[in-house]
């Protein structure tokens, strides 16, 4: 069936327009950083005034001033609407793509990529819209930035029809599962990297460098750590399953149902990883820093299967069939 | 005997030490250190080309990296250690876990706590049933949880608990991932994979009675090719369908199949195979994994008498498939006096195949890998083509030795159309008929590969009860309230104390509301519940 260039068209606008409003909300959390520290600065003599309760009254027979919602909080509760609006024109540049080429968009790794940010950023709206990890969207944002340039610019193709051998309905339901794991492990991943810093410069003893200055804004170590495992326990067996699905597929695509294909080989690597991560968990003297670091290294492998396995190395999956 | 004794305790620490988490986790990191060559490196079992080009390139390196098996890693020894060793280590933590979970199934909850008061999440109140009514109404609110009652002389308690399947779900998942490495072993060991290339004419096919029969095969240690699966193929036609740029959509090939019984009544099945739709018969699969064409070329010898042949020639290039190969021709028996003059007279054909032809000046090339315009351009060659010789050669290329020794003697270059011929000096007529297409198929054989199926959904099952099930303890305890007490003064009819206490112990996270709901379900609202809640500071 030909290609919709139309539907086309608005699919690339609407993905150049998310990237445009990415940027956009996170100059606003930029602001947002910025400004809650200054606040902090002036602030930190005056004390807690209607920090916990605002309705009472400081002083006896004067009413307290209901306090305006500080700036930073305001930008940040601003910037978190409009990342509504990216999301939106992100999931409409991918519903797009798949009615231009008349078949489920995760045909290509541009589309793969898309899919992935897609599902990172769905999974933070849905796990952290609660304002304690409002300090933590600037950094979710900066991997799903870079991801998608990079998907904009290098990895973007002209949408078009797939081999044969991805002409299966084990398309979706495979790659979707990946990319969704993918996406999972992405939230994890920044959360480890976050909960590493915090834990360098604990809640009220930051140092006064730029490390400090950005922890500051940052959830305690705690929430941190906490969120980086639930997002492992939901991305760990979500992957595992894309592994499963991928499997069935090979083994009526490829003939076997596992050949240590490099894509099969790296995505068995990063799954054992977490599976690491996860024991570490459970072992004393692992718990902390050394499983942050090992969920981080999960991490790293799947951005190593995503890029360095499907750029540089060739195999089966380098989304070729049998031409 | 002191030396046994210290050899059966250095047994016993090694045997602690392997099974230990400490040790799991070293071993799952070597696990996935060791696997990352395989995606590196080009491996033996994908692409034995890649392998030799890459001794061949680094010279200093690569033998020595085949030394340590860096292209063979699957199957390398310190691989097969490793993994051996995280088996180990895993059934010898997991199975006695297994005895004490079937224990702790066995064993009432624990009883309560002295001072619940020291539990990170706590209440007391007072309410007006008799101690041993409340904690009945409590028990029946608490479904699904073990709950035990016990009563002595001043006080009911209750003992809950909840999540045992989370041990549960824990130990399948492990016990699940040795039933899937076994199966994975037991079908690499009597597994078997061939493939065969089939011209697709309707002409004989194949039919697996002997490895023979394949062109490549690759079987487990257990297989000696006897006994393999009995299955005829003939492939009537190929259909490749492309886009106008070329880029493939479908490939189809219409088979004909007998299998087991077919094979006595001599009866023909017809199907079709695609790419992602192999078939599947009797516990095999036989799957279309590759096509080209096969060009044919009739030799007509001066005496009148014909030879036509069709054979395979390797697609060199995946988007255009310009292939090349080469064909062998015996003269017809009697044409020569000698059995020596008959070897020096065969002809030997080398080139090119396009399936549309685009010429560069005499150059020949393809432009689409559909046969709408078919071309060869060869060279045709006279003498001995050397398969006599002992020396083995290749399918795809004339032997250059026999060319280089002057036994084979190149005649022309030319280029042909279908229908087209050349003639050499001596009268023979070399004529291009055009080309057939040729279906690569596997042919594949894996007895346990279901088995390999449950075991990795059991696994994944087992995997998320593990990790969705939350392990909850409450304790209730229920007293007469002491008459000096002042609320017995204030509430008048209240006359029981209920404290209760809760524990999570894992996934803190969002234990606190839990909790409190768990109270406001079994002791109504609480109207001054002094209930503190210290940080949820524990691990998961």
């Amino acid at each position: 069936m030909p290609i919709d260039e139309t539907l086309a068209s608005y699919s690339d606008l609407a993905f150049k327009s998310a990237i445009v409003v990415y940027a956009l909300v996170f100059v606003m959390l930029l602001v947002q950083y910025a400004s809650a520290y200054t606040r902090k600065a002036e602030q930190r003599e005056p004390a807690l005034v209607g920090a916990s309760s605002a309705a009472t009254p400081q002083v006896p027979g004067r009413v307290a001033q209901q306090p305006v919602k500080p700036m930073s909080e305001r930008v940040g509760n601003m910037a978190f609407s409009v990342l509504f609006v990216a999301l939106g024109l992100h999931i409409l540049s991918i519903v797009l793509r798949g009615f231009a080429t008349h078949r489920f968009p995760l045909g290509n790794m541009y589309e793969f990529v898309t899919m992935a940010t897609g599902a990172a950023v769905t999974l933070g709206v849905v796990l952290l819209r609660d304002q304690r990890y409002r300090g933590m969207w600037a950094f979710l944002l900066v991997p799903v930035l870079i991801l998608m340039f990079l998907a904009g610019t290098v990895l973007h193709t002209d949408p078009a029809p797939v081999v044969p051998a991805l002409k299966s309905y084990w398309l979706p339901i495979h790659v979707t599962v990946v990319s969704i794991g993918s996406g999972v492990f992405l939230v994890s991943g920044v959360s480890s990297l976050l909960f590493l810093l915090r834990l360098a410069h604990p809640a009220g003893a930051e140092s006064d460098n730029v490390f400090g200055a950005i922890a500051r804004r940052l959830p305690d170590a705690r929430t941190l750590d906490r969120l980086a495992y639930r997002t492992t326990i939901i991305g760990f067996p979500v992957f595992g399953t894309g592994i499963i699905l991928g499997a069935i597929w090979a083994e009526s695509a490829w003939g076997r149902f596992w050949g240590w294909d490099p894509k099969e080989t790296v995505s068995f690597i990063a799954w054992v990883i977490y599976a690491a991560y996860l024991h570490a968990r459970a072992t004393s003297g692992w718990r902390e820093t050394k499983a942050a670091w090992i969920n981080i290294a999960g991490f790293v492998a799947m951005l190593f299967n995503l890029f360095i396995i499907n750029i540089v190395v060739s195999g089966l999956h380098s989304y070729a069939g049998l031409n | 005997m002191r030396v046994l004794t210290r050899l059966w305790a250095y047994a016993r620490n090694t045997w602690r030490t392997l099974t230990s988490m400490g040790t799991a986790l070293v071993l799952l990191f070597l696990l996935a250190l060791g696997a990352m060559p395989g995606a590196l490196l080009p491996q033996r079992s994908l692409n034995e080309a890649k392998v030799d080009q890459y001794i061949a390139k680094h010279s200093v390196i690569g033998p020595w990296l085949d030394r340590l098996q860096a292209f063979n890693v699957f199957s390398s020894f310190w691989f097969t250690a490793i993994y051996a060793l995280l088996f180990i280590s895993l059934v010898g933590c997991i199975v006695p876990r297994v005895f004490d979970h079937y224990k702790a199934l066995r064993t009432p909850p624990v009883a309560v706590p002295r001072n619940l008061s020291r539990l990170p999440h706590h209440c007391s109140t007072t309410v007006a049933d008799a101690p041993a009514d409340q904690i009945a109404k409590a028990r029946k609110q608490l479904r699904g949880w073990r709950a035990v009652e016990r009563t002595s002389s001043d006080e009911v308690t209750l003992s809950a608990e909840k999540g045992y399947f989370r041990e549960f779900g824990n130990l399948v998942f492990h016990l699940a991932l040795v039933g899937l490495l076994v199966s994975v072993a037991v079908g690499k060991m009597f597994g078997y994979e061939g493939n065969v290339v089939v011209i697709a004419d309707d002409g004989p096919g194949f039919c697996t009675s002997s490895i023979a029969a394949f062109d490549s095969f690759r079987a487990g240690n257990l297989i000696d090719g006897t006994g393999l699966t009995p299955l005829c193929v003939r492939v009537k036609d190929f259909r490749a369908d492309y886009l106008s740029n070329g880029e493939a959509q479908m490939f189809t090939a219409n088979i004909s199949y007998q299998v087991g019984e077919d094979l006595t009544t001599d009866t023909w099945r017809d199907t079709s195979i695609q790419v992602n739709h192999p078939l599947r018969v009797s516990g095999d699969r036989v799957y279309v994994q590759g096509h080209g064409y096969a060009p044919t070329f009739t030799i007509t010898y001066p005496n009148g008498q014909t030879r036509t042949e069709s054979q395979q020639w390797r697609p060199d290039d995946g988007s255009t498939f310009l292939s090349s190969g080469a064909m062998r021709f015996d003269p017809p028996a009697g044409m020569y006096s000698s059995d020596a003059e008959q070897r020096k007279h065969q002809i030997a054909i080398e080139g090119l195949f396009a399936p549309t032809a685009f010429l560069h000046g005499t150059l020949l090339t393809s432009s689409f890998p559909a046969m709408t315009d078919p071309a060869a351009a060869i060279d045709i060659y006279q003498g001995e083509t050397g398969l006599d010789t002992g020396r083995p050669q290749s399918l795809f290329s004339l032997d250059p030795e026999m060319i280089r020794q002057g036994r084979l003697v190149k005649q022309t270059r030319v280029n042909l159309k279908p229908g087209q011929s050349a003639t050499l000096s001596d009268g023979t007529k070399v004529t291009f008929d055009g080309a057939k297409q040729f279906a690569n198929l596997q042919v594949s054989h894996d007895p346990a590969q279901g088995w390999v199926l449950v075991f990795a959904v059991t696994m994944m099952a087992g995997l998320l009860v593990s990790l969705l099930v939350k392990r909850r303890r409450i304790w209730l305890r229920a007293y007469p309230a002491d008459s000096a007490d002042p609320d017995e003064a204030t509430a008048g009819e209240r006359r029981t104390v209920v404290e209760m206490g809760g524990l999570a112990r894992t996934d803190q996270a969002g234990w606190g509301g839990e909790f409190d709901r768990l109270r406001a379900r079994l002791l109504g609202e609480v109207s001054d519940p002094q209930r503190t809640t210290r940080a949820e500071n524990t691990g998961e």
